[in-house]
């Protein structure tokens, strides 16, 4: 016999919690769903376009009562529980329908809060929380002109504007002297106030409530100044109070909200709680994205996995009127500890403060311009240092050296036609359609179903701006830990330090250990498990070919019709005719249909056919080539310029110097591909400022600099210091490449790497440390010894990975 | 009615991998799971015809390499929220044989 469960309140984060544990155990429980609202489950959040005449109510339904027939779950809605029987274990409605449980999931939201002032209930006076509020609102509108909003908060400004779109006259009335002053501070909330008052809408600050005026229907609003105004519907939107009715009634212990612990479980252990009628570690919530995450981790414990814990949620928020963009997020008051950088350019309406303490972000507040909203939120919850970046933090993660995408950064006045994605072709219609009709809330929602942002990733920052003036929140980083895949709850770090503590040498060993939810894991972490364990391990751990990307398994990448490229290294750039004749030879012999110069400084033959590949990588090794990596998270190549060998303002030998980094560096297995360059001279005609390590020779010696790349963000290099001999050129090379193949994320590249944990963390251990430096060094060379073969060499000779070059049979 | 065909043991196959049947009307992928279950799917992702016989086999689910759409082996169903289907072959393993119906 399946288990029980019950969930009171049909809202958005008891329904989220069910979808959850429907992912991962299906089959536990019959389920049972009381909802006091008339409908399945609607997106609160898009009540206010629903107003604002933008959308229809169908189009908000996120669950509609298919679904819950689809899932066996027995939805009984337009009825409130009024009493949970704890002994008994049942729940009663108000007309008597009573159920069993043997566990019950409390989601019953919150009520506004209504000032208890005399005639608050007057006919006309309404809150603005459901569906029913809606209608009563577009009623109104259709018979009345006046309508007056009490409280200039998000709720209130998105009721005023919705109303004034359904052509009502508007007055908005605030207690404080600035609007949203829980979201912003008092010059973005001026800014906020002239640009809605533009737009049609009225105010009155410093106003408080004292009467609502009228018999059978409210007919004006007094305030204590005297002052009275008329009105026809005055909406209420000061506040929400945690719905705690059900529970105290049942003696489960509440404070302002139910108070949950971490594993959102009551005080009763088979009761739990989730969404904004919670209280955990102090807090409620009324923004979805922590309510998500509960959901999840409710999920999980209902599932008896027993993994995951909540720790509570940093939140931001945008205002969802259309045609404003806004952001805020964490402390953006500040305190005396505190200092901010401001930008202000009030013609163009642009306005962001930075909250700065101890170096870290710890709020923000952007109006105008909120591309870089989702960065400084990223750089918040994550307590990235940000004292390099301090100089061009304002100005956006795009003035970090990167010359990156078309310009666009206003996503309010991006018309629906205008491309966002250029890598799959989505235009911003497509995307707020997706989320809307389809239900998405997060960055990766949309990239599955739009195919935004899935490929380059150029323009994340975009689309989860996108996400967030749609949906009116950040949903796209909800999680501050992030989980590797959704094989796992652990994330990247959890599982290195996993690696090295419990010597785990293969990504079997990983998902045993650390109780992967899949069997095999998946495409995405696979190859990670599989590199952490070789760069923790490169003495013991076992390569498992079947865990890398086709074009690592089979040494040469895949080409859009399934054929493959062959590059042969070419050290340091430098060839010869013999070289030349050979990639000549192999070209004809094999009929490669084209011979390209590669931007790397080596030939590249396209086309080839896979069974031809080992055929080719023989008459290449017999002239002494080996592998070029063109295809790896690994050592690409090491340009070089002319140097002191020829030119006439080298300073040092560059091609030489160049060869011999090489040599030393190639074959090594990365977290991402690594690109290095020498420059001969300042002039840096290898373009060493843009690679992973770049070397520029001055006539003292040379510059180190590190986390450049060219690419789909350009990013220039920082320095790391200066050396004065060769040698050290190589030590300190070895050691940050070390350092990054010890630390990075899989698939995260030098220059992300060196931006999530500051430079003057590697430079503290590359540069200041000494003994550090030559222990890293030391660990690079010895995990070189293993890995320096030629994998084109051992795939000529003999069966090794022999499969994986001839089909298993012909049929004629 | 077409039989099935013998194409070769079951160890030809790498475990979370795959191996390659030419025939006049196009590859055929032969997958191998980490239980040792075999399927059999058109080498052609519905996607842009990319050779699901080189992604990566996880569970009893293909990654096509060229731009990761994940297929189901069992009926070569791809995973929402795209869309499509490769075709599927019948397999059978017989004494550590194993046959595909072409
Ligand atoms: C062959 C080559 C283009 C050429 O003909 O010049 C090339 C070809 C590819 N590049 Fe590149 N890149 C090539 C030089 C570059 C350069 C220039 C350079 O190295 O100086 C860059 C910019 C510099 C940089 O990396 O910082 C470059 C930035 C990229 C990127 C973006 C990387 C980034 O961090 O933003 C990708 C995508 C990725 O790696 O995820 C990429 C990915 C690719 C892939 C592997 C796409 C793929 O995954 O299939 C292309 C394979 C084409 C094919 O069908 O074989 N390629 N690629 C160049 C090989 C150089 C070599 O000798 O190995
Ligand atoms: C107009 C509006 C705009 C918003 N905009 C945003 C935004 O832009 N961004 C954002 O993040 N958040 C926004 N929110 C807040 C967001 O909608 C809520 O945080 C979220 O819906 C809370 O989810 P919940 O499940 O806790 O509560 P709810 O979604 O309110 O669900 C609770 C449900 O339980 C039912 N219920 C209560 N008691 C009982 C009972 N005893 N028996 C049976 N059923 C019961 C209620 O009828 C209700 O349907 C907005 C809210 C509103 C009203
Ligand atoms: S070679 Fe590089 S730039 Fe050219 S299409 Fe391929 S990935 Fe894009
Ligand atoms: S061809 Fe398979 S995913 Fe594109």
């Amino acid at each position: 016999m399946k288990e029980k469960l019950v969930l009171v309140g049909n809202g958005m984060a008891g329904v989220r919690t069910l979808e959850e544990l429907l992912k991962i155990a299906p089959e536990k429980y019959d389920i049972t769903v009381f909802g006091a609202e008339p409908y399945g489950n609607y997106n609160r959040i898009l009540l206010s376009p629903v107003l604002a005449g933008e959308k229809s109510l169908d189009e908000i339904m996120l669950n509609d009562e298919q679904w819950y027939k689809d899932n066996d779950i027995a939805l009984i809605k337009g009825k409130k529980v009024v009493g949970i029987d704890r002994k008994k274990k049942t729940v009663t409605s108000e007309d008597g329908t009573t159920s069993s449980y043997d566990r019950l999931l409390l989601s019953t939201g919150s009520n506004p809060f209504m000032i208890p002032i005399p005639g608050i209930d007057t006919p006309g006076v309404i809150s603005f929380r459901d569906v029913y509020d809606v209608d009563q609102m577009l009623d109104a509108s259709k018979k009345h002109k006046h309508a007056v909003v009490i409280g200039g908060g998000l709720l209130g400004l998105e009721a005023a504007n919705g109303l004034m779109l359904q052509g009502m006259h508007v007055t908005v009335v605030h207690l404080s002297d600035t609007l949203m002053d829980r979201q912003m501070d008092s010059v973005s909330g001026n800014m906020l106030k002239t640009s809605l008052e533009q737009r049609g809408l009225q105010f009155l600050m410093e106003h408080s409530t004292e009467a609502i005026i009228g018999d059978d229907r409210v007919t004006a609003v007094r305030f204590k100044n005297g002052v009275e105004i008329a009105a026809d519907i005055v909406v209420m939107a000061v506040g929400i109070q945690p719905n705690i009715a059900l529970a105290e009634s049942a003696g489960i212990y509440s404070e302002r909200g139910i108070v949950v612990d971490d594993t959102m479980q009551t005080y009763d252990p088979t009761i739990y709680a989730v969404g904004e009628c919670v209280q955990h570690r102090g807090s409620t919530y009324g923004l979805v994205a922590p309510l998500f995450e509960q959901a999840k981790v409710c999920a999980n414990h209902l599932a008896e996995y027993g993994i995951g814990r909540y720790q509570g949620s940093v939140t931001s928020t945008k205002l969802k009127v259309t045609g404003i963009d806004l952001f805020s997020a964490g402390d953006f008051n500040g305190d005396e500890h505190s200092e901010e950088l401001v930008m202000k350019d009030v013609s163009r309406g642009i306005y962001k403060k930075i909250v700065i303490k101890d170096n870290k972000i710890s709020g923000a507040v952007m109006y105008g311009d909120t591309v870089d909203g989702a960065w400084y939120f990223q750089l918040l919850r994550d307590e990235t240092d940000i004292s390099d970046i301090r100089d061009n933090l304002l100005f956006g993660q795009a003035h970090l050296g990167d010359s990156g995408h078309g310009g666009h950064n206003l996503a309010s006045q991006m018309s629906d036609a205008t491309e966002v994605c250029g890598c799959n072709g989505v235009c911003k219609g497509e995307i707020t359609k997706a989320i809307t009709t389809k239900g998405l809330f997060t960055l990766d929602d949309v990239r599955a179903h739009t195919k935004a942002s899935a490929s380059c990733g150029s323009c994340t920052g975009l689309v989860e701006q996108i996400i967030a003036s749609t949906l009116g929140g950040d949903y796209s980083a909800a999680s501050n830990v992030k989980s590797i895949c959704k094989c796992t709850e652990h994330t990247h770090e959890e599982i290195q330090t996993a690696v090295k503590a419990h010597k785990l040498t293969s990504y079997r060993a990983v998902i045993k250990h650390m109780d992967w939810n899949t069997p095999d894991g998946c495409h995405a972490c696979r190859p990670a498990l599989n590199y952490y364990a070789l760069a923790a391990w490169p003495a013991e751990a076992v390569d498992d070919p079947q865990s890398r990307y086709i074009n690592e398994r089979v040494h040469a990448n895949i080409q859009k019709d399934g054929t493959y490229s062959v590059v042969p290294r070419i050290w340091g750039g430098v060839t010869n005719p013999k070289e030349l004749r050979a990639i000549a030879d192999v070209a004809d012999k094999y009929k490669v249909p084209t011979v390209k110069i590669t931007g790397g400084q080596r030939i590249d033959l396209l086309g080839v056919k896979k069974q031809d590949l080992p055929l080719m990588w023989k008459d290449l090794n017999d002239s002494g080539m080996v592998s070029g990596h063109a295809y790896g998270k690994s050592l690409r190549t090491v340009k070089t310029c002319v140097g002191k060998e020829h030119c006439r303002f080298g300073t040092q030998y560059s091609m030489a110097l160049g060869i011999k980094i090489e040599q030393l560096t190639w074959g090594s297995w990365m977290p991402h591909k690594y690109k290095i360059a020498v420059s001969g001279c300042p002039r840096n005609c290898a373009e060493a400022t843009i690679k992973d390590f770049g070397v520029v020779a001055v006539d003292s010696g040379y510059e180190l600099h590190v986390g450049g790349n060219g690419g789909i963000k350009v990013r220039a290099t920082d320095l790391l210091c200066k050396v004065t001999s060769e040698e050290e050129v190589i030590e300190y090379c070895n050691a940050f490449t070390q350092m990054y193949r010890e630390q990075a994320h899989y698939l995260e590249r030098t220059a992300p790497w060196i931006e999530r944990v500051g430079l003057s963390y590697v430079k503290a251990h590359v540069v200041e440390d000494q003994a550090n430096r030559k222990k890293l060094s030391q660990r690079f060379i010895e995990s070189q010894s293993y890995v320096q073969k030629d994998p084109w060499a051992e795939r000529t000779t003999g069966d090794f990975q022999k499969h994986q070059f001839v089909t298993l049979k012909e049929v004629s | 009615m077409t039989h099935f065909i013998e194409v070769g043991k079951l160890e030809d196959i790498p475990q979370l991998g795959s191996r390659v049947i030419s025939t006049v009307a196009g590859d055929v992928a032969v997958f191998r799971t980490s239980d040792d279950e075999v399927f059999a799917l058109k080498d052609s992702c519905p996607h842009q015809g990319g050779p699901l016989s080189q992604g990566i086999v996880h569970g009893k689910k293909v990654t096509c390499p060229l731009h990761n759409w994940v297929i189901q082996l069992e009926d070569g169903e791809v995973i929402a929220p795209d869309e499509g289907c490769a075709a599927k072959y019948p397999v059978k393993v017989e004494n550590n044989i194993v046959f595909v119906q072409l």
